[in-house]
């Protein structure tokens, strides 16, 4: 009888432990590991021409260190909003920096399809663009994302969307942001600087294959946006700085295939995007002087990237990716245009990517890449082995 | 005045002609809950099953044309216990209905309707990828299911009070047809009472917690982990010493494990449907599990 009832109690108790081991996952907290290893062939400095490059644009560090580790904590706040908080924490120069990556709070019972984001976030332009890098297929982003937003266009503002009571998948949104960011600068407009339309449209054909289609435009009146200085010897650094008007349109698709729609034992995805932009304004060579050397500057750069990645037995992926960029900038003064690093130099960034990871279980991977890196002349082969881990709760990811 | 009169009474009458007629937009995540809901809920319900029993219910994508089909979803039924996390969080986030959210009418998950098999004691990914809230491949109990439809039910009715008579009736005569089926299915499955097997993962708990099967091994290294070939071979030296009636596997999972294993120690290897849709005949919860039956008591020597 008393071991009967010592039982039962024992049991009641395991009970109420695991359900508190549920809750436990409320907020839902998860970090991501991620550590690389890359070496390079070519030791000269990294550009892109006919680009200005910005945030964290560029071909990463070289040997062993450390990539983007996150710490993302999120829950529903209570009925009517969600919460999310991600910190990315790198190192920069020897020094370990925290990046507020994203803190928004989103809408959920306001119905009828729509919902508002607000806070920062990453925009909705492009498809790759809302991806955490860790879930990416390569360990880095593609060209044009590196040309045209410094890797990712982060801003803080607001989003509005509306799926459309369809059969058809439909999404339409906008948003309004602040623009201090990368590519956009001075937090125009009183604060109100940069704003993006988008729409996505997608679907099924028959049961193996899904796809989805995006349209979006992003614009901005930026003021003082800079991008990496350099200095000659013996002078001022002079800092490459864009005033005016940019405008940003793109398109992108997805296309994913499983056998029955049965994903996990073989599956097979293409993706591509193409991004043109358009600049009017002024650029000048800032250096601290009360009359540093200007151009006028009409900027159009455009790229586009495709690629296609292949279960092709649990565990293991391979993956294949062609980025290709172009620019064509004009100003009055060529020589200026050319400091500020807005000639192409007569050369087209190309870069073929190929990819290969394992997968243990869905919360670990590693990955190794090869790159045969042409963003400028002098060609550049690249080869990163990364390891990309989570902990915590199983997330879901978007499509 | 006579003629205002008049048209209220058609307009409502018109407004309930419709709403009678009108049908619950049921989003189920796996085909025995699109099977279920159909049943209990009759020309009064449009189902769609956001998968088919050749996916795994694990690991779906949260594709485009889901999203489109919750947004227009009265009704979720779902597994539940966290079968689904990796998708249909992300489809009720981005598809803006309140309706079907965690905690509304709008969303019914069986597993949160019966008591459940296989909650673990501690979490720990090093245990693979286990559910917290316990196992939750609860259809496969026909006891379980009998709760689950009951419950259900009562949420067709709540939620369309209009037709609530219309689905009760209709939930009696289904459960009146189960019990006999699982009458006859207990006397039928008596040859498999105490029978041991090896499962690809670990779905079939709340099956073998109906007849008594003892479950001597999993293909799976850890829950959710692919088949590795390592695996396998300790899997076979565990198995010699009392070989198990059979190596069961479903129509989602691959059959190249439990193929190989079978050809290595001669037990024989077994698909079994799992869910409606999963072989052929299997139209609905009674045939599915007839046929479960009927494929296992097959391999009895
Ligand atoms: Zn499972």
């Amino acid at each position: 009888m008393f071991l009967r009832l010592s039982l039962a109690s024992a049991v009641s108790l395991a009970l109420t432990t695991n359900a508190i081991a549920v809750d436990s996952f409320n907020p839902e907290i998860s970090l991501i590991l991620d550590g690389r290893y890359s070496a390079f062939d070519n030791e000269s400095e990294y550009e892109l021409p006919g680009f200005m490059l910005g945030g964290e644009a560029g071909r990463g560090e070289e040997g062993l260190h450390l990539g983007h580790n996150e710490l993302a904590i999120s829950a529903n706040v209570d009925d009517l909003f969600y919460g999310k908080l991600t910190t990315a924490i790198a190192d920069h120069e020897g020094e370990t920096e925290v990046e507020l990556e994203e803190a928004f709070i989103e809408t959920q019972a306001l119905g009828n399809g729509l919902s508002i984001r607000a806070g920062r976030f990453f925009s909705a332009i492009g498809y790759l663009n809302q991806q955490h890098g860790h879930a990416w297929d390569f360990v880095d982003a593609p060209l044009i994302y590196r040309g045209l937003f410094g890797e990712q266009l982060i801003d803080d503002g607001v989003q509005i969307g509306w799926v459309a009571p369809t059969d058809i998948y439909l999404q339409v949104g906008g948003e309004l942001l602040r623009g201090e960011r990368f590519p956009a600068g001075g937090a125009s407009n009183d604060g109100k600087g940069a704003s993006t339309l988008f729409a996505k449209i997608g679907g099924d054909i028959g049961v193996s294959h899904a796809w989805q289609l995006g349209l979006s435009h992003w614009r901005a009146d930026v003021e003082n946006r800079t991008s990496g200085g350099h200095a000659h010897e013996g002078e001022a650094e002079e800092v490459p700085t864009f005033s005016g008007d940019s405008r940003v349109s793109g398109i992108d698709f997805v296309w994913k295939w499983a056998p029955r729609g049965n994903a996990s034992e073989r599956n097979f995805k293409l993706q591509g995007e193409y991004f043109i932009r358009d600049e009017d304004g002024d650029v000048i060579m800032d250096d601290g002087s009360a009359a540093p050397e200007a151009t006028s500057y009409d900027g159009e750069q455009k790229g586009w990237y495709l690629q296609a990645v292949y279960q092709f037995m649990p565990r293991w992926r391979v993956g294949l990716r062609y980025d290709w960029l172009e620019a064509d900038n004009k100003g009055s003064d060529e020589e200026v245009l050319a400091e500020a690093g807005l000639d192409d130099e007569g050369h087209t960034p190309e870069r073929v990517t190929l990819m290969a990871d394992y997968s243990h279980s869905e919360y670990s991977r590693l990955r190794l890449q090869y790159a045969k890196d042409d963003s400028y002349e002098e060609s550049d082969d690249i080869l990163t082995l990364q390891f990309v881990m989570s902990l915590g709760p199983h997330g879901a990811h978007k499509f | 005045m006579r003629l205002n009169y008049r048209i209220i009474l058609l307009v409502l009458a018109m407004g309930l002609t419709k709403s009678s007629l009108a049908a619950l937009n049921v989003f189920a995540c796996e085909p025995e809950w699109a099977s279920l809901a159909e049943t209990l809920g009759g020309d009064r319900v449009k189902v769609v099953s956001a998968t088919t029993a050749y996916q795994d219910p694990h690991r779906i994508e949260a594709r485009p044309s889901l999203i489109a089909k919750v947004r227009r979803a009265d009704l979720l039924v779902c597994s539940g216990a966290e079968l689904e996390i990796g998708w249909l969080p992300m489809l009720q986030r981005q598809a803006g209905n309140p309706k079907v959210l965690r905690g509304q009418p709008g969303y019914f998950e069986a597993a949160d309707q019966i008591e459940r098999l296989g909650i673990p004691d501690s979490l720990d990914r090093s245990m693979g990828d286990i559910h917290a809230s316990g196992n939750p491949h609860v259809h496969l109990d026909p006891r379980r299911l009998s709760t689950i439809a009951t419950a259900l039910s009562d949420r067709l009715a709540n939620l369309d009070p209009t037709n609530a008579d219309y689905y009760r009736k209709r939930h009696d005569e289904f459960s009146q047809t189960w019990e006999e089926a699982l009458q006859r299915w207990k006397t039928r499955a008596l040859p498999l009472v105490g029978a041991r097997l090896v499962v690809h993962h670990q779905d079939w708990e709340y099956f073998f917690d109906w007849l008594g099967i003892i479950r001597v091994g999993s293909l799976e290294p850890k829950p959710g982990l692919p088949v590795s070939s390592g695996h396998i071979v300790k899997l076979k030296k565990r198995l010699q010493q009392e070989p198990p009636l059979a190596i069961i596997y479903t129509a989602y999972q691959s059959p190249r494990a439990a193929k190989r294993l079978s050809q290595i120690t001669g037990i024989p290897a077994v698909e079994l449907p799992y869910t409606v849709g999963g072989a052929e005949g299997v139209v609905d919860l009674f045939t599915l599990f007839d046929e479960t039956l009927k494929r296992l008591l097959e391999v009895i020597p």
